[in-house]
């Protein structure tokens, strides 16, 4: 499983980068994190507004900060 | 490939929420006794607690930013939280699907008026920017909302109406509303599109979920404490300036130098404030203390704007999209735009 943050680098970027970071801290097997901050790769995912998440390249939130609580949910209901 | 995305919106409200309705007026009541506890417990701080004399520079200034701090975090609490949940219904989503297939003229009032409503994090700037583009709505209109959004933010409106009364506010609002349409229209005529990064990307639509009113509640509980936290340093600094200017600055200075008498205040200070950039609510305070210094209010407003309107972490951003030339158009239209109105207000308040 891998996750992507999607962001240009605002504070709220980092902190969404923060919670997954927390998020996925100790899951077996381990979850990668991705950062994309291109605006070109970011487009690829068709997101009206950063910070967005995705889980193996589908969409899972945009324009808000999830809690690393909502992002292990995210994880383990897939 | 076709890709679904679920995301969240408001849903609305259930029949008969009493509880709501109590809960609402609770909080009201709340809100108006805090608020009438301010000043005392400000005065008494600095008085008696801390044993400073009234009308010293330092009394003042410790006085105004006990004052000013408390007041302001009780506002902000109070705006932000309200105007988040009222906001969960507009999603860019929507705006987007509201904006496409508008006319030019039409779609420029559009995209004002909901550029003020919507959140804007500079770093949405650009996804939202090539999402509104690719979708067809022209590039004027887009910049309608580009220019609104940031400009206009509604948390600086209330706070402008708690501090100067409903005039200054309604100018504020109508000025960063003929802005953008007016600039949105003016970029529109220029047929700039050639300066724009095309993907050639089609964006799917969205699934939008409902979300109980409970989540809603919490959410935006949540939203308003990350921002309090984002915000609040901003605010703490636009206070500290504030105080700074309330209690050391000589009333003669100000007046004498950006007061009505002086024709060259407006495009001096809106060029002082091109290179600076405040979050808006941390800028309220210093527009109250440089106001009560004798800045005239139309140059104050001009000065806001134009510091609140014009970001560099925005116009970075947006570079990676936007080629120079627009950019620069864009940033000049707004310069002018904020100076004329800065000369107008001054005539008219």
């Amino acid at each position: 499983m891998r996750v992507q943050i999607l962001g240009a680098g605002c504070a709220k970027c980092k902190q969404l980068l923060a919670n997954a970071e927390q998020a996925v801290a100790g899951l077996d097997p381990p979850v990668e994190i991705e950062k994309v901050e291109g605006i070109r790769e970011i487009m690829k995912f068709r997101v009206l507004a950063t910070p967005a998440l995705a889980v193996d390249g589908v969409v899972k939130a945009a324009g808000r900060v999830l809690n690393h609580d909502e992002i292990r949910r995210l994880l383990q209901n897939g | 490939m076709k890709q679904e995305t679920t995301l969240h919106v408001a849903e609305t409200l259930p029949a008969r929420p009493w509880g709501l309705y109590g809960l609402v007026a609770a909080g009201i009541a709340a809100f108006v006794l805090v608020y009438r506890a301010l000043q005392p417990v400000a005065d008494w701080l600095t008085y008696d607690l801390m044993r400073l004399t009234p009308k010293t520079h330092l009394g003042d200034a410790a006085n105004f930013f006990l004052y000013d701090t408390a007041k302001i975090f009780l506002l902000l609490t109070t705006i932000i939280y309200a105007v988040t949940l009222l906001r969960q219904s507009f999603s860019p989503q929507r705006v987007r699907r509201a904006l496409s297939g508008r006319r030019e003229g039409v779609g420029n009032v559009m995209a004002a008026a909901l550029g003020v409503v919507t959140p804007f994090c500079s770093c949405s700037a650009c996804p939202l920017f090539i999402g509104f583009v690719e979708s067809g709505i022209p590039l004027g209109v887009t910049f309608s909302f580009l220019i609104s959004s940031p400009l206009v933010n509604e948390i600086a409106l209330v706070m402008l109406y708690a501090m100067f009364g409903i005039k200054v506010a309604a100018l504020y609002l109508g000025a960063g509303m003929a802005t953008a349409v007016i600039g949105g229209l003016a970029i529109g005529r220029m047929h700039l599109e050639n300066q724009v990064e095309r993907f050639g990307i089609a964006l799917e639509d969205i699934v939008e979920e409902a979300l109980p009113f409970r989540q809603r509640s919490c959410e935006a509980w949540d939203h308003t404490k990350e921002l309090l936290r984002k915000v609040g340093p901003w605010v703490v600094v636009g206070i500290g300036v504030g105080a700074a200017i309330h209690g050391y600055v000589p009333v003669d200075l100000v007046a004498r130098w950006a007061g009505k008498q002086n024709p060259w205040a407006v495009p001096v200070a809106v060029l002082i404030a091109l290179p600076l950039y405040s979050n808006a609510a941390g800028m309220v305070p210093i527009a109250q203390a440089l106001y009560a210094k004798g800045m005239a209010m139309g140059t104050v407003l001009a000065f806001f704007m134009a510091v609140v309107g014009l970001s560099t972490p925005e116009f970075v951003i947006l570079k990676q999209v936007i080629k120079p030339k627009l950019l620069v158009i864009f940033a000049g239209i707004l310069t002018v735009s904020f100076i004329a109105f800065g000369y107008l207000f001054n005539a008219v308040l």
